[in-house]
């Protein structure tokens, strides 16, 4: 069975839960074969055979992630000319949209970006438009390079020998000429990441200013969840704008969002649509968030917020 | 400084945006064409650049006739010049493809810093910039918020992360892309406006740029979307109007749900 290789998004070891899932994948696709660049290797060796890594490619060097974005195309192109995978598939950040990028026009191949799903003949699920239409995409040319959204298969383990194999590149000058001098982390509390959370709890313009923000924020946090903004609320400054869902913000696919005092503007809807159970709370009964609504309250969330979290504590104990 | 800040005529970000059901891409006749927001924001970033620097910018947007009105845009905002890379044999072209054209274009003309907005609002691939500087085998320093090129051959960029930002250093020439908030784009001004009607606009086919036909365009793409449908609607849920007790509501319809 062929490779699958995917690229393991990580923090010094501690592997994040897109690249479980994305194992999970691969599983489904070939032979799951994972790519660890950078420190840490060894923290991370036993969770990714427990989800399925057949080999674990190492490459540790620092070069490799000192440098933005294109070191860690160099690798995995040459792991695509040395070990001819059946696809590759690389967490749908930022930086993972990059990297593929890089990729596809250095192995002459297809790139489709934001899957939700692919499927066994690597047709890749797409959904666009703020989740208005669902496409099926395929690469037609070169290796199949696949991007695909945290929170698009649920991670299951599947012990697999997770057998490391180090792995070096002679990096091109063009690879190493944007260097990363300082990593600068802000201070964001213990709240997940927006984009991998499976609960994100989100405020808007009902919420009326910066100090509303401290309801959503404590039923973010009975809940574990991430908090986000409408653009009404970041451009507002009432909350930052990394935060921001939407069209020109982040797109979040969690198992539960609980709007909040958002009227649901295409620009936010983009945003959060695909997400799979929807919580709205709004005082104007005709918001049009409230079309997406599993469950919806129409009601001041100055009322309804603040009991939720209380009810939420007392069923958690 | 020598400055080409990309730009995109996208849908306006507030209408309904569908395929094509013949060609499945973007059906762009039937919505307004606007600049894409956030290359305004790199649009700015250039022309502050170039203002400290006593630089010049040079407009450049790929894509149909309609375009040029975002090209127009950018000069009315201070842009010096414009490119328009246009042809027939570019449509339905994938990022590689316009990678390509990108790159192509730019090659040669001793430019000192390319600018992009991190991502259109209609593809929302924000693969173009990283693609471009692999073609130009330039630095990529992208998803900035915050730019600093002094005019002295060096480049520092914020680069956003999820954990807060890296400080990138690079020598120009270089590729940089930059978030939305990372400047208060300009309204064009009626001087702006009428001086940019006789500001140049320069007009490249494919065959100018030295672009193998076969290269670009729908047929050439690497990917193709097989099959698209309209998502399926979201079943009615539930919605009740608050009479003292809708977060406990919430609660037990969350607790069915088995999340609490």
């Amino acid at each position: 069975m062929a490779e699958i290789l995917v690229l393991i998004d990580h923090v010094d070891g501690s592997v994040k839960k897109v690249s479980l899932e994305l194992l999970t994948l691969a599983g489904s696709l070939g032979e799951p074969a994972a790519v660890y660049v950078g420190a840490g290797a060894d923290a991370a060796l036993p969770t990714l055979a427990e989800y399925g890594a057949t080999t674990v490619y190492v490459a540790e060097a620092a070069d490799l992630v000192d440098h933005v974005v294109a070191p860690k195309a160099e690798l995995l192109a040459q792991l695509v000319a040395e070990k001819s995978p059946a696809a590759v598939l690389i967490p749908s950040t930022a930086e993972g949209k990059e990297i593929a990028g890089r990729l596809a026009v250095k192995t002459n191949s297809g790139v489709i970006t934001d899957a939700v799903g692919v499927s066994a003949d690597f047709v890749a699920t797409q959904s666009i438009f703020g989740g208005s239409t669902i496409v099926q995409s395929r690469v037609t040319t070169g290796t199949p390079i696949i991007t695909v959204r945290p929170n698009s298969t649920p991670p299951q383990a599947a012990p697999a020998a997770g057998t490391r194999q180090d792995v070096s590149v002679a990096l091109s000058p063009a690879a190493t000429a944007a260097k990363i001098t300082e990593r600068v982390t802000e201070e964001k509390g213990a709240r997940p990441e927006l984009a991998e959370a499976a609960i994100v709890v989100s405020g808007g313009r009902g919420v009326g200013g910066a100090e509303g923000f401290d309801v959503i924020e404590k039923l973010a946090d009975s809940l574990g969840a991430a908090v986000g903004a409408s653009r009404a609320a970041t451009d507002a400054g009432w909350y930052p704008h990394q935060y921001q869902v939407g069209q020109t913000g982040k797109t979040v696919s969690p198992q539960l969002y609980i709007a909040n005092g958002i009227s649901g503007a295409i620009q936010h809807r983009a945003g959060m649509q695909t997400s799979k159970t929807i919580i709205v709370v709004n005082k104007d009964p005709e918001a049009p968030i409230f079309e997406l609504a599993d469950y919806g309250v129409v009601g001041d969330l100055f009322n309804v917020v603040p009991q939720l979290t209380e009810e939420i504590g007392k069923r958690k104990g | 400084m020598k400055i080409v800040v990309c730009v995109k005529q996208v849908p306006d970000t507030w209408s309904e945006k569908k395929l094509d059901p013949a060609s499945k891409t973007l059906d762009r006749d039937s919505v307004d064409g606007v600049m894409n927001e956030l290359d305004e924001y790199a649009v700015e970033e250039a022309l502050k650049i170039a203002e400290a620097t006593g630089g010049e910018v040079t407009v450049l947007s790929m894509g149909p006739s309609q375009s040029n009105e975002t090209i127009r845009k950018a000069l009315s905002m201070g842009a010096n010049a414009g490119i328009h890379i246009q042809d027939d044999g570019l449509a339905g072209s994938d990022a590689i493809a316009t990678s390509l054209a990108i790159a192509k274009v730019i090659e040669g003309r001793g430019v000192d810093l390319i600018l992009f907005g991190s991502e259109s609002t209609d593809a929302r691939m924000s693969v173009i910039p990283a693609m471009v500087a692999e073609r130009l085998g330039l630095p990529q320093l992208t998803f900035a918020n915050k730019v600093n090129a002094p005019g002295d051959g060096t480049v520092t960029a914020h680069r956003l992360t999820d954990y807060g930002y890296d400080v990138v250093e690079a020598s120009t020439p270089a590729v940089v892309s930059v978030v939305e908030k990372i400047n208060e784009p300009r309204y064009p001004s009626f001087k702006g406006i009428m001086a940019a009607k006789k500001k140049p606009v320069e007009v490249i086919t494919i065959t100018d740029a030295g672009i193998e036909p076969a290269a670009v365009g729908l047929g050439a793409a690497w990917s193709e979307v097989a099959d698209f449908a309209a998502a399926p609607p979201r079943a009615a849920g539930t919605v009740v109007t608050d009479d003292g007790d809708g977060g406990v509501k919430i609660a037990e319809y969350l607790s069915t749900q088995k999340f609490i």
